[in-house]
């Protein structure tokens, strides 16, 4: 995971740059001088604490709220997203935690909602055959294309959602906590799928609150606090304490206190065959903490 | 796994059984049934039910005479369901269409006899005011959120209103019967050799066009279906459909009126399942949200079916009094109103919006107006009349609810 970090790095090409978002509700300044950065076939996970302006700077980009301040490039031009159609005409898409979908419509119908092919005279086959080839592309495990949505797990649901995304040809694609609600392998699909976007040299911001989802598909991490930025990380070069302290705010803080307790408690050193005792690795101590 | 690159690219996943051919479609159809998905095999099967206890019960019901006369009568409250189809698929409701097929019966009869228009023109005045009425809905809906219950029992009052209003001191008016509202809807029928034709067309169409799209689903690599099962499924079409008009020709045949009743469920059919509009429409009734995330103008949507609602109730109110060959200040009232949403709802539309197809209208109108007939054989009043439809009204609302809970924990919601 590290090298191929390391290699990617190498030559960014920046699609997606905010500098100085601000925007405020009332009294409440929940996003202040915010920047962020998003290149081609880079992952950028955001993290922070309830009401860290996560959902707010979400919804600044996907077009639903105009920041008060700040600018927004898109490839390198400066650009205004006063709606989320306009979001959509620039190649940012969203797929948001509720995913969207409508649970009595088939997967080609969900897919192609609002934007069916020849529509006094439905195209289906024109229809089914591209959802096959997107389905695909994207490795995904779904039987048949046309059942309801409601037979599918919530795995292949977030499917659905982030290929119907994919349909505009987005440049930028933003998932908002994309395994919040699944299970073990459901999120391991799920994260595949992230991969193969960065494969195909989309921009992804991925929300989450998920450590361990963050350490496995990110690249950078951006940590936001109050509204702020608290920290810019490339995953590999940071470890999960330096992360939850940012998102904390203090060292000291109730994981930290939390995840020494479970240390002494249940970390015991192996015994290998040969007889010989291995010492807690550090992955381990990784997994331990992030499953609390 | 073997076969797995001859086989067409929709049925590639493992997991898939393989169901192919007469015997798998078979199979597939037990399943839906199963998980809930019920389609309209409870209405068959009731209206199977409910023939047969009438025909026991009295020997005329299922004569030719007796079929030709109940077709014509379902029609223009069939009309009108087809309407209200169109509003549960959006999960709202218009309890206003019995008023407004009254008033426009009453602006019929005023316009046309009382004023001597021309007929299209009346029609035409007619119509349009079912388009505005629902246009007035759908702005009254999108704009202050008002629950369409609400909306459509104040029109139901308020039309009724007007509709008494303009026939204040006339109180019935009479449509002569040499003109062509009452030739068309009880005179005119299909000559017995043009309803052959009609069954052949009908069948041949469902057989090329079905052809047609296997062939196109083939040349796309997908999986399509099987000659035998297309030929079988348009030859049952004609026969069915041949057996039933050499049956209804035995007495004066086919009714023009119910003709038009049967198109303009053709057309609702494709524009609900072949348009994009459709597909809103299906969109809106299952997730309002998604919908709207998806692009589509949830409003235009809806006032769009609150006019399709009120056209096609308006259009119902035409048929009827030219059906009753008079228009009255008890056109519309009574039964008609529920009569027409029941007739949607006991054809397997859903009350919770999403579920539903054009034909239910048919269907459902076929079963109350068979209970309506047969318990008017009987020499049964109205009030046996009502206690029967309620209870059936009931029996398939309660289906509509198992079976979706059927469907909920089957996952096909």
């Amino acid at each position: 995971m590290t090298t191929s970090t390391l290699d990617r790095s190498t030559a960014p090409a920046t699609i997606l740059s905010l500098r100085g978002i601000s925007k405020s509700f009332g009294a409440v300044a929940a996003l202040t001088d915010i920047s962020l950065d998003v290149a081609a076939g880079e992952v950028v996970a955001i993290v922070g604490d309830n009401g860290a302006g996560k959902s707010t700077l979400v919804k600044v980009l996907s077009g639903v709220h105009l920041p008060d301040a700040g600018t927004i490039h898109f490839n390198a031009q400066p650009v205004a997203i006063p709606n989320p159609t306009s979001a959509l005409d620039l190649g940012i898409a969203t797929v948001f935690q509720d995913l969207a979908l409508c649970d009595n419509l088939n997967v080609i119908e969900n897919l192609f909602l609002g934007r069916e092919l020849r529509p006094a005279r439905l195209n289906d086959i024109a229809m089914e055959v591209r959802s096959w080839e997107l389905l695909r592309q994207l490795s995904a495990k779904i039987p048949s294309v046309r059942i309801p949505i409601a037979s599918l797990s919530g795995g292949q649901r977030q499917t659905v959602a982030i290929a119907r995304s994919l349909l505009g040809d987005p440049k930028v694609i933003i998932l908002d906590e994309p395994t919040a609600a699944l299970g073990v392998a459901q999120t391991a699909e799920v994260l595949n799928l992230v991969e193969r976007l960065r494969e195909r040299g989309l921009g992804v911001i991925m929300i989450s609150h998920n450590m361990a989802d963050v350490q496995a598909v990110a690249d950078r991490v951006v940590v936001l606090r109050l509204g702020r930025n608290n920290g810019d990380y490339k995953v590999g070069t940071v470890t999960p304490e330096e992360i939850i302290a940012a998102i904390t705010g203090a060292t000291d803080n109730a994981v930290t206190r939390r995840t020494s307790q479970v240390d002494l408690r249940t970390i015991q050193p192996t015994v290998l065959p040969d007889g010989t005792v291995e010492p807690p690795s550090s992955e381990n101590l990784n997994d331990k903490e992030t499953e609390r | 796994m073997t076969n797995t690159a001859t086989r067409p690219s929709d049925l590639q996943d493992e997991r898939l059984q393989n169901r192919e051919g007469i015997r798998g479609t078979i199979a597939g159809f037990v399943d839906k049934i199963r998980g809930g998905d019920l389609g309209a095999l409870p209405v068959v099967i009731g209206l199977a039910v409910i023939w047969t206890v009438l025909q026991i019960l009295n020997h005329g019901f299922l004569s030719a005479a007796n079929l030709v006369n109940l077709l014509l009568e379902s029609s223009p409250t069939g009309v009108i369901a087809l309407g209200i189809v169109c509003v549960l698929l959006v999960a709202q409701i218009d309890l206003s269409v019995g008023s407004v097929s009254g008033l426009s019966s009453a602006i019929i009869g005023i316009l046309f006899v009382n004023l001597g228009w021309n007929v299209f023109a009346a029609i035409a005045v007619a119509v349009l005011t079912g388009v505005v009425i629902g246009w007035v809905y759908g702005q009254i809906f999108n704009r202050f959120g008002v629950p369409s219950f609400v909306i459509t029992l104040a029109g139901l009052l308020s039309f009724l209103g007007l509709q008494l209003y303009v026939l204040k001191g006339i109180g019935t008016i009479n449509i002569p019967f040499d003109s062509p509202l009452v030739i068309f809807a009880q005179l005119a029928f299909v000559p017995a050799w043009l309803s052959y034709v009609l069954v052949v067309i009908a069948a041949g169409g469902l057989f090329l066009s079905d052809l047609a799209k296997a062939r196109a689903r083939r040349g796309a690599g997908l999986s399509a279906q099987p000659l035998s099962l297309i030929a079988l499924k348009s030859g049952a079409l004609l026969i069915g459909l041949g057996f039933a008009a050499w049956y209804l020709n035995i007495a004066r045949g086919i009714g023009w009126m119910f003709v038009l009743f049967v198109a303009l469920v053709l057309i609702l059919n494709y524009a609900l399942t072949r348009t994009k509009w459709g597909r809103a429409v299906f969109a809106v009734g299952g997730n309002v949200e998604a919908a709207r995330r998806a692009g589509i103008r949830v409003k235009t949507v809806y006032t769009s079916v609150f006019v399709v609602c009120s056209t096609l109730a308006a259009v119902g109110g035409i048929l009827a009094a030219s059906r009753l060959a008079a228009s009255s200040q008890s056109s519309g009232t009574g039964d008609v109103n529920l009569n027409a949403i029941a007739a949607a709802v006991i054809g397997g539309t859903s009350l919770f919006g999403g579920r539903g197809t054009a034909f239910a209208a048919l269907l459902g109108i076929i079963v109350i107006q068979s209970i309506s007939s047969g318990l008017t054989l009987l020499n049964l009043d109205s009030s046996f009349r009502f206690m029967v439809t309620g209870l059936v009204l009931l029996l398939a609302v309660a289906l509509d609810s198992v079976s979706r809970r059927s469907r909920t924990s089957h996952g096909r919601a």
